[in-house]
C-alpha cells in the first residue's frame, strides 16, 4: 500500500501563558495508515492537532503537507490543504440542518440542493447514515460526529484527524464508526485518532505516536507492542495497569430503590419504574448510553429532582430505621442525618464553584455552621489542606481558584470534599471523564476505599470495561428502563452493549 | 371607519418607520452574537448627525435659493451614516477586539450617544440665534418629506401608500433586503452560526470577528436611519433635546416581538407605532391616568411574545444561542 508522507511536524513548540503545551514536537502522518496519537490529558494531543487544523498557530517549528512547506494560520487554510478534524466537543451550530452545517464556511453561491445531493453520494460511498435536511438539535451524539465526519469529507479532506472520537459512543457504534475509518485508510486517505484508551489503539491503529508532557516521546508499531509498554511511555514510569476488585465485606442494603419514576421539564419520561438496591461495602455500577437517565437517577436519588412515584428508602445502619427520601431536598435529608455524597457530572457547573479558591469551594457544603452569622473559616481551611495533601493536588495554595487546576484536580478537590463527608452512599456520575491515566486510577482507589469502609458506591460510568473490571454489580439503564442487573465479575461487554440499546438485550429477528 | 382607517394608519406607519429602522439594524447585529444595548444611543447619535450636516449645509449657503434638496440630503444621509457608523465601530472595538461585556457598553453608550445628540443639539439651537429651545431645518426636511409621484391624484391609495418620504420606503427594503440575506445566501448562512456558535463558525474558517464588526457596524448604520428619519421626516426637521424618547428601546422590544425576523419587522413596526399612538385615538376624557395607560401597550404586547415564545420553546424562535458573549479563540 501507497504510504507516503503526508504530513511532516517538525520541532513544534506552543505555549499558552505558564503553560508550555507542546515542545519541539516531530511527528510524521502516513496516508493509507492510522495513526493513534497517545497521551494523558495535558499531554499536549490536541493542541498539537489543533495546529495541524489551523486553531492555533505554533510559536516556532515547521509543518509540511505532501513535502511543501505549509503555513496553516486558519482553519479554512487547513482545508485547502485537504486537512480535516473532527474535534472531542463537535462544531456544529445546533439550530441549522445537517446540510447547513456540511456548507458552514465554504464560498461560492449558498446551493443547498446540489449539496444535499453530494451529500448523500458520499454517504453512500463510505457507509454513512445521514439526513441531510435534520436539524441538530434533533440528533443524537453519534448521528452529529456522523455530520462532523461527512463534513470534512465534504470539504476534500484526505487527512482526516479525530479527537477522542469514541468518548460518547456505545460499543456497536464505535465498531461501526471503527468499520467506516478502515474503510477511509484502505482509500488512501491519512487517519489520526486522538485517544487515550489503549485497546482502542490496539485493534484500530496501525502506529502509535505517544506525547508526554507536551513532548513527543516516540513512534511505536502496534502490532510489536503492547499495553504495558504504551502505559509505561504515555506515563513515564511503571504503572499498574489491573483495577482492584476487593470482595465486599458483609454488605447490608443501605439504599431501596422502588419504581422510580421521573420525568425532566419537558414532560418528558426519564426513569420508568427504576427498581434496584444499593449495598454497603459494594460498588454498584451504573451503564448506559448517555441521557438514558442515569444523571436523573442520581439526582433524584440526592433531592435534586422532583419524582412522579417510586420510593427512596435509605436504611441507616446506625439505627437500624428505613428512612423515606422520597420529595426531600437534599438540605432536608441532611438534616435527617442521613448522609449521601453526589459527586455530579458536570463538576464546575454543579459541584464546584470555578471562581472561588479550594477553600471557599469546601465551604459549600459547611457555611452552616459557623457560629451566629458569622463563616466558620478555619475547619474549612484545615480540610483543604488535608484534601491537597492525601489526594496529592498539584496546586499553589488553597487560594488558588478552583477553575485555574487542571481537570483530574479539579475532580479530586470535588471528590475529596464529598468523601471528607464521611459519607454512608456515595453517588459519581462519570468521575473519570477527561481525566487521564493517573487521576483515573486515583479516583479508582479512592472507590475502592470508601467501599472497604463499607460505603455504598454508585458509579454511573461511560468506560464498560472499567465497569467490569472495578463494579461488583452492573446496573443498565434503557432509555429510563432498568435493562437489567449483571454481576459486574462475570459480565460480557457484548452483553451489556446489547442491554445498553435494548431493554433486556434481547436480538429479535436481526 | 374608512376615514379613521385613512388616517390612523399613516400616522401608525410613520410612527413606526423609527422602530422598523432600529429594529432591523439591531436583529442583523444581534444575529452576530452582539447584544447591542447601545441603539438607543446610536439612533440618537444618527439623527444628530444629520442634523448637524444639514445645519451647516443650510448655514453655509449665501442664499436661501441656492438650496439644492439632492445635495441637502445627500450631505444628510452621509452625515448620519457617519456618525452611526463610528457608534457602531466604538461598540466593536470595545467588544469584540477589547472582549469588554456587551451590556455595560451598550448602555454606557445609550447615555454617551443622548448626552453627546443634547450636548450638540443645545450648540446648535445656540448658534442658530433662535430664541425658541428647538432647531427647524424646514427646507431639508422638505426634500426628506416629498412623497411619492401621484400621491395626491390616486386617492386613498396615494394617502395610504404614496405619502411618505423615501427614506419610509427604504426601510421597507432594507428590512426584506436584510430577511433575505439571513435566509438565502451564504453569508446570513454564515452570520447566523457566527451569532449560534463562534467557535463552530470559527473552526469552519469564518472569520468571526469580520462578521461581527461587518453586522454591528451595518446594523448601526440602519438604525442611525432611523433616528434621521425621525428627525427630519415625522418631526418635520425640528429638533429638540430629548424628543426623541424612548423609541430606541422600543426597537429593541420589537426584535424580540419580531423573533429575530426582519421581514416581520414591517408589518410588526406598523403595529408598534399604531399601539404607540394607540393613547390619542382612545376617549379617555381628562383621565391622565389611563392614557399613560394606554402608553404601555407596546411593551405589554412584547412581554406577552416573550412568554408565548418561551413557552412554545421552538429552538427556531430562541435568540442566537451566543448573543451577548465574547469569543475569544484561545480560551481554555
Amino acid at each position: 500500500m501507497n504510504t507516503s508522507v503526508a504530513v511532516e511536524m517538525r520541532n513544534i513548540s506552543k505555549r499558552f501563558g505558564t503553560v508550555q503545551a507542546n515542545q519541539d514536537v516531530s511527528l510524521d502522518i502516513r496516508r493509507g495508515e492510522i495513526l493513534a496519537l497517545l497521551g494523558e490529558n495535558g499531554s499536549g494531543k490536541t493542541t498539537l492537532m489543533n495546529m495541524l487544523a489551523g486553531i492555533y498557530f505554533p510559536d516556532s517549528g515547521t509543518i509540511s503537507v505532501n513535502g511543501e512547506p505549509a503555513v496553516i494560520a486558519s482553519p479554512k487554510e487547513a482545508f485547502e490543504l485537504g486537512i480535516g478534524m473532527i474535534h472531542q466537543h463537535f462544531k456544529l451550530v445546533d439550530v441549522l440542518s445537517a446540510a447547513e452545517n456540511i456548507v458552514l464556511g465554504l464560498e461560492g453561491k449558498l446551493d443547498l440542493k446540489s449539496a444535499v445531493k453530494k451529500i448523500r453520494e458520499i454517504c453512500d460511498a463510505y457507509g454513512f447514515d445521514v439526513n441531510p435536511s435534520q436539524k441538530i438539535y434533533d440528533m443524537s451524539v453519534s448521528q452529529k460526529q456522523t455530520v462532523e465526519i461527512v463534513k470534512v469529507l465534504y470539504r476534500g479532506a484526505d487527512i482526516l484527524i479525530l479527537d477522542e472520537p469514541t468518548a460518547v459512543l456505545t460499543p456497536q457504534e464505535t465498531d461501526k464508526l471503527f468499520a467506516v475509518l478502515r474503510n477511509m485508510r484502505d482509500d488512501g486517505k491519512a487517519i489520526v485518532i486522538i485517544t487515550h484508551k489503549l485497546n482502542e489503539v490496539q485493534t484500530l491503529s496501525d502506529k502509535v505516536a505517544v506525547l508526554r508532557g507536551g513532548r513527543y516521546i516516540g513512534t511505536l508499531i502496534t502490532k510489536d507492542t503492547n499495553a504495558q509498554e504504551m502505559t509505561d511511555m504515555m506515563v513515564g514510569r511503571a504503572v499498574s495497569l489491573n483495577i482492584d476488585r476487593p470482595d465486599p465485606v458483609d454488605p447490608q442494603l443501605r439504599l431501596e430503590i422502588r419504581d422510580l419514576t421521573v420525568r425532566n421539564e419537558e414532560g418528558l419520561l426519564k426513569l420508568d419504574h427504576v427498581s434496584f438496591d444499593a449495598n454497603s461495602g459494594e460498588i454498584l455500577g451504573i451503564a448506559g448510553i448517555s441521557g438514558a437517565g442515569q444523571k436523573e437517577l442520581l439526582e433524584a436519588i440526592y433531592g435534586l429532582q422532583g419524582t412522579e412515584e417510586g420510593t427512596v428508602i435509605f436504611h441507616d445502619p446506625e439505627t437500624n430505621k428505613a428512612i423515606d427520601l422520597k420529595y426531600k431536598t437534599p438540605m432536608q435529608i441532611r438534616q435527617l442525618g442521613v448522609s449521601l455524597s453526589f459527586v455530579p457530572e458536570d463538576r464546575l457547573g454543579m459541584g464546584l464553584v470555578g471562581s472561588m479558591d479550594i477553600t471557599d469551594n469546601m465551604m459549600l457544603r459547611s457555611y452552616r455552621s459557623g457560629p451566629h452569622g458569622f463563616l466558620n473559616r478555619k475547619a474549612p481551611k484545615s480540610m483543604a489542606r488535608w484534601i491537597i495533601r492525601e489526594l496529592e493536588i498539584s496546586t499553589p495554595g488553597t487560594t488558588t481558584p478552583v477553575r485555574r487546576l487542571s481537570g483530574g484536580n479539579v475532580q479530586k478537590v470535588l471528590v475529596g470534599r464529598e468523601i471528607a463527608q464521611t459519607p454512608k452512599v456515595l453517588m459519581m456520575a462519570y468521575p473519570v471523564r477527561g481525566l487521564d491515566i493517573n487521576s483515573s486510577y486515583t479516583i479508582y482507589q479512592l472507590m475502592n476505599l470508601q467501599k472497604e469502609k463499607g460505603v455504598a458506591v454508585i458509579f454511573v460510568g461511560e468506560d464498560l470495561d472499567v465497569l467490569m473490571e472495578l463494579c461488583d454489580r452492573i446496573l443498565v439503564l434503557c432509555a429510563g428502563k432498568v435493562s437489567g442487573m449483571v454481576d459486574g465479575r462475570k459480565a460480557d461487554k457484548q452483553k451489556i452493549g446489547m442491554m445498553m440499546t435494548r431493554v433486556g438485550g434481547e436480538q429479535d429477528g436481526e | 371607519m374608512f376615514d379613521f382607517l385613512l388616517t390612523f394608519i399613516p400616522r401608525a406607519i410613520v410612527q413606526g418607520i423609527p422602530l422598523l429602522y432600529g429594529s432591523t439594524g439591531e436583529t442583523l447585529t444581534e444575529k452576530s452574537g452582539n447584544l447591542n444595548l447601545g441603539i438607543p444611543g446610536i439612533m440618537y447619535v444618527g439623527a444628530i448627525s444629520g442634523v448637524i450636516g444639514s445645519f451647516f449645509y443650510e448655514s453655509s449657503l449665501p442664499s436661501p435659493e441656492a438650496f439644492s434638496g439632492f445635495l441637502a440630503v445627500l450631505i444628510t444621509l452621509c452625515a448620519t451614516l457617519l456618525g452611526s457608523l463610528l457608534m457602531g465601530l466604538l461598540y466593536c472595538f470595545l467588544t469584540v477586539t477589547l472582549r469588554a461585556n456587551q451590556n455595560v457598553t451598550g448602555l454606557a453608550m445609550t447615555t454617551f450617544g443622548v448626552g453627546f445628540g443634547n450636548f450638540f443639539g443645545g450648540s446648535l439651537i445656540k448658534l442658530s440665534g433662535n430664541n425658541m429651545p428647538y432647531l427647524a431645518l424646514t427646507n431639508t426636511s422638505m426634500a426628506f418629506r416629498a412623497p411619492m409621484p401621484g400621491a395626491n391624484t390616486t386617492g386613498w391609495f396615494g394617502s395610504l401608500f404614496l405619502s411618505y418620504g423615501f427614506l419610509a420606503y427604504l426601510a421597507v427594503i432594507l428590512s426584506l433586503i436584510a430577511a433575505f440575506v439571513l435566509k438565502k445566501t451564504r453569508i446570513g448562512l454564515h452570520l447566523r452560526a457566527v451569532g449560534e456558535n463562534p467557535a463552530t463558525a470559527d473552526a469552519a474558517g469564518i472569520n468571526v470577528a469580520r462578521y461581527k464588526y461587518a453586522a454591528t457596524c451595518i446594523g448601526s448604520m440602519i438604525a442611525g436611519l432611523g433616528g434621521l428619519y425621525y428627525v427630519m421626516d415625522y418631526a418635520s426637521g425640528i429638533w429638540s433635546n430629548n424628543a426623541f424618547g424612548d423609541r430606541g428601546w422600543l426597537a429593541i422590544a420589537l426584535v424580540i416581538f419580531t423573533i429575530w425576523r426582519p421581514n416581520l419587522g414591517i408589518l410588526s413596526s406598523f403595529l408598534f407605532g399604531g399601539l404607540y399612538i394607540l393613547h390619542m385615538y382612545i376617549p379617555t376624557g381628562m383621565d391622565l391616568t389611563v392614557k399613560e395607560l394606554y402608553k404601555m401597550a407596546p411593551y405589554v404586547v412584547t412581554i406577552i411574545v416573550l412568554i408565548i415564545s418561551s413557552i412554545r420553546n421552538r429552538r427556531e424562535n430562541q435568540p442566537p444561542a451566543s448573543l451577548g458573549l465574547s469569543y475569544f479563540r484561545e480560551e481554555r
